[in-house]
């Protein structure tokens, strides 16, 4: 890959992006491009680091090589004023929802057209509702963030994601979680917001299937490489072990199911006394 | 011996980088105090939770706190025949000493390790990082009108301890032990110094709440995202609270009540 070249239509860029935790090293001297307008998916086994992608995507953390540019700016270059009024254009659902456990689901979900906007009550009451019906939680809204499920904390914070009608979303993990009928919803949620809102859209996802039917390209990242890439037919085709290993799940293969450890008979036997 | 200092010069170097963060954090929290100017219901909350929610803990112990010097001053003070100057005396411990010290430990107690908690989950939780890309200033939206409140109560709950605590006494001194009412008030009147006391207790009061919610609140962004992370971090503010603020009395006294 040409690391120079920044593809016209490309609204995030990751170049030579290399980055660390203590002295793992998460990201390799990747890049990465995601294209306007498109759904592009992250997949990867659990640890690979995609989450830390995307936070580094949005400016939460910062890299010790490489640049990341979002809409031309980059990212960790920008005084703080400006990676605010970068972030106001940019929804992220975290994996864990990340609802503000202080306030109801109407009030989470209202939090950022507060902050962000002098619209009435009466103007948020609708936006709010609209974006709760859209998610199909209209009728929790006066739950309080303790009150609801896993997967409806973080169907509440897609609607909070998007409330602000961004330009783009990162979706860390959107379908853990949600029963099949949800799951259905939120794929066409997803893919429906992407192509009425002109919406740029990356998904991070172990979930093989549902990310594979809605991507427009997809990245297999493992062990701070890109070890595929291409559309979702490219990478279902495509040869190489470890992305098969990947889209088939088996256990064993050049993916590692288990985290870097001494060998198994060292670790159970006490050091030398091996009978 | 080089594995002592070695682990000397280790942990001196972590708790001055600690300080560093600490004190970067207060500045930051300081500037943010001008945007909760013009949001007061965000003020309100917290003046609640900090400041409302200790009034009972804080009135209670006050009680007793004047009620036992009521029964510890007369005994010392009707070996001299000074019983009309129990007010004074149960005043003054209180003003200058008792009211500030003892309620700012209880607001460490409750309050501030309140805020520890809140503040720790909300980042083990990812509620902070949540709030950042959402463009909005978590230090801004979140701590420093905790700051604020903590600020504001502290003082409010210290006289609230002292006057409890006086009224403690006089109920034991005059309903239980007979000293004269009259005397126990007018005494106290006479003799308790404007500057002296009353402000000089005040500001130490106020010292107090500053460092107590600072210590709090920085622990609880500081604090390892993990349940066990905030667990610690509660017990450090606790800990460090209580340190800071007998310490800190230690000096204030010295400088306010050392020159007469
Ligand atoms: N705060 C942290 N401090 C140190 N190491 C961390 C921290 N957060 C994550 N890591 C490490 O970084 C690696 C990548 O974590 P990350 O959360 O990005 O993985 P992920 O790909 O999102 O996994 P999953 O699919 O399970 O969510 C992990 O190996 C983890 O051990
Ligand atoms: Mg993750």
């Amino acid at each position: 890959m040409d690391n120079s070249v920044y593809p016209q239509n490309s609204l995030v860029s990751v170049r030579n992006l290399t980055f660390s935790r203590g002295d793992k090293k998460i990201f390799d001297d990747i890049s990465l491009d995601f294209e306007r307008g498109k759904i592009t998916a992250i997949m990867g086994p659990s640890g690979t680091g995609k989450t830390t992608l995307l936070k580094l995507i949005g400016g939460q953390l910062f890299p010790e090589q490489g640049a990341i540019t979002v809409d031309g700016e980059n990212v960790h270059q920008l005084p703080r004023s400006q990676l605010y009024n970068l972030r106001k254009r940019i929804g992220m659902l975290f994996q864990s929802g990340a609802l503000l456990t202080d306030m109801s689901v109407y009030d989470n979900v209202a939090f950022p057209l507060r902050e962000h906007t002098h619209l009435s009550e009466s103007m948020i009451h609708t936006l709010v509702l609209m974006r709760l019906q859209s998610v199909g939680l209209r009728g929790a809204r006066h739950l309080m963030p303790s009150q609801l499920s896993g997967g409806m904390a973080r169907r509440v914070a897609l609607a909070r994601a998007i409330v602000l009608d961004p330009m783009m979303i990162l979706y860390d993990e959107p379908f853990t979680g949600q029963d099949p009928i949800s799951m259905g919803v939120l794929v066409h949620l997803i893919k429906a917001l992407n192509n009425t809102l002109k919406l740029t859209s990356i998904i991070v996802s172990h979930d093989v299937h549902e990310t594979s039917a809605i991507a427009d390209y997809i990245y297999v990242i493992s062990d701070g490489k890109v070890v595929g890439q291409g559309s979702p037919k490219e990478i279902q085709n495509s040869a190489s072990p470890w992305i098969q290993q990947f889209m088939t799940g088996a256990a064993d293969g050049p993916v590692h199911f288990h985290y870097p450890a001494k060998a198994y008979i060292d670790d159970l036997l006490p050091s030398g006394k091996r009978y | 011996m080089i594995q002592f200092l070695q682990g000397l010069g280790k942990s001196t170097r972590t708790s001055f980088t600690k300080l560093g963060r600490a004190t970067f954090f207060l500045l930051r929290t300081l500037s943010g105090l001008f945007s909760v100017l013009p949001r007061p219901r965000l003020l309100l909350n917290q003046l609640y939770f900090v400041g409302v929610l200790s009034f009972l803990i804080i009135t209670i112990s006050g009680l007793f706190v004047g009620m036992v010097l009521g029964l510890q001053g007369y005994y010392i003070l009707s070996d001299f025949g000074a019983e009309a100057s129990l007010g004074l005396m149960v005043a003054s411990s209180l003003v200058r000493e008792l009211g500030p010290v003892v309620s700012a430990l209880l607001f460490a107690g409750r309050a501030g390790s309140a805020l520890t908690a809140e503040i720790g989950l909300m980042k083990a939780t990812e509620q902070l990082s949540g709030i950042e890309m959402m463009a909005v200033d978590p230090i801004k939206r979140i701590i420093s009108p905790r700051f604020l409140a903590g600020l504001l109560s502290m003082p409010l709950l210290a006289a609230l301890f002292s006057a409890v605590g006086i009224i403690g006494g006089q109920l034991v001194g005059s309903g239980l032990l007979g000293v004269d009412e009259g005397a126990y008030w007018s005494q106290m009147q006479a003799k308790l110094d404007f500057q002296d006391d009353i402000i000089n207790g005040i500001i130490k009061s106020i010292v107090f709440g500053f460092v107590a919610t600072w210590i709090a609140l920085f622990e609880g962004y500081d604090a390892m995202p993990t349940s066990e992370g905030v667990s610690r971090a509660t017990t450090r503010t606790v800990v460090n609270s209580a340190f800071s603020i007998l310490g800190l009395d230690f000096i204030l006294t010295a400088l306010m009540f050392g020159d007469d």
